[in-house]
C-alpha cells in the first residue's frame, strides 16, 4: 500500500552532463523524491532501475558521451503520479528496431533488455522524437493504490 | 561501492564471490574481464556466487549472458549461486532463469559440475 496523504507536490528539472556519473545523480535525486512521495521499497527499486536504464540510453546511445550535449532530466510528483522525463540531444532512435529480448533466438543477446525492463517496471512508458532532433522518454508510476 | 570479486578454488571448480553492483561501467567490465581471464587459462568450471550482489542492471545481465556464452563455447559450464530476490526476479522476467543453472547450496552446486 502506498501512502500519499501527507504528500506535497514537487517538480525539478536538471540538465545533466553526458557521463555515467549523471546516471547515479539522476537516480539519487529521483529516489529522494519518490521516497517523499510515499513509494514503497519495491516501487523504489523499479523506479530506480527504470531511471538508470533511461539515462544510460540518453548518455550512451543518444548523446554518445558528447561533452557538448546535455541530458534533460525532469521529475514531477503531484500526489497522483510520479512522472520522469528524460530527453537527449542525439540524432533520434528507432525503438521499434530493438529485437524482442524474450524471443528464444534473442535470449542470449548481451544487450537490448533496457527498454523491456523499463516497460516492465513502470505503469506507463512513452517515447517521442523531439523537434530539436533528440529523443524524450516519459516514465510514469501511479502513486494512488489501485 | 562498485563491484568486488574474490576468486577461490574448490576442487576443480573456480568460485567467484561477487559483491556490490554489477552495472554499466566498471562493475560489468570487471566481471567480464575476470571470466574471460579464467577461460583463457583453461578454467572451464565456473560458479558465480551472486549472494552479495546488491544491484544489477541490463548491462550486468548482459555480462552474465556473455560469460555464460564464453564459458559454454569453450566447452565449460558457468553456473549461478545464491541469487537474491531482485536478481532472481530480473532473470525470471527476462526469461534467463531457465537458461542458467541456478543453485542455492554451494556444496550441491560444486557437485553438479562433476
Amino acid at each position: 500500500m502506498r501512502e500519499n496523504a501527507s504528500h506535497r507536490p514537487e517538480a525539478v528539472e536538471w540538465f545533466l552532463d553526458s557521463t555515467l556519473e549523471s546516471v547515479d545523480s539522476a537516480e539519487e535525486l529521483a529516489m529522494g523524491m519518490a521516497q517523499r512521495a510515499g513509494m514503497d521499497e519495491d516501487d523504489l527499486m523499479k523506479i530506480g532501475m527504470a531511471i538508470r536504464e533511461s539515462v544510460v540510453n540518453a548518455v550512451v546511445h543518444g548523446n554518445r558521451y558528447n561533452a557538448h550535449k546535455k541530458v534533460r532530466f525532469a521529475v514531477a510528483s503531484d500526489g497522483q503520479q510520479f512522472t520522469i522525463r528524460i530527453g537527449d540531444e542525439g540524432e533520434g532512435f528507432d525503438f521499434s528496431s530493438i529485437p524482442d529480448p524474450l524471443a528464444p533466438e534473442n535470449l542470449l543477446r548481451t544487450s537490448g533488455r533496457g527498454i523491456f525492463l523499463i516497460r516492465s517496471f513502470m505503469d506507463d512508458f512513452q517515447m517521442r522524437r523531439l523537434e530539436s532532433g533528440g529523443t524524450e522518454v516519459t516514465l510514469v508510476k501511479n502513486l494512488v493504490s489501485k | 561501492m562498485s563491484v568486488k570479486l574474490t576468486t577461490r578454488q574448490v576442487g576443480d571448480v573456480t568460485v567467484i564471490d561477487v559483491a556490490g553492483r554489477i552495472t554499466l561501467g566498471e562493475g560489468s567490465s570487471v566481471l567480464r574481464d575476470a571470466m574471460r581471464d579464467l577461460v583463457s587459462k583453461g578454467q572451464k568450471k565456473i560458479l558465480l556466487n551472486l549472494g552479495e550482489v546488491s544491484y544489477i542492471d541490463s548491462s550486468g545481465i548482459g555480462e552474465l549472458v556473455s560469460g555464460f556464452t564464453t564459458v559454454t563455447n569453450s566447452g565449460g559450464a558457468l553456473k549461478l549461486l545464491n541469487l537474491n530476490k531482485r536478481v532472481k526476479d530480473l532473470l525470471q522476467i527476462t526469461k534467463l532463469y531457465t537458461v542458467f543453472d541456478v543453485h542455492e547450496d554451494e556444496a550441491g552446486a560444486i557437485r553438479s559440475f562433476a
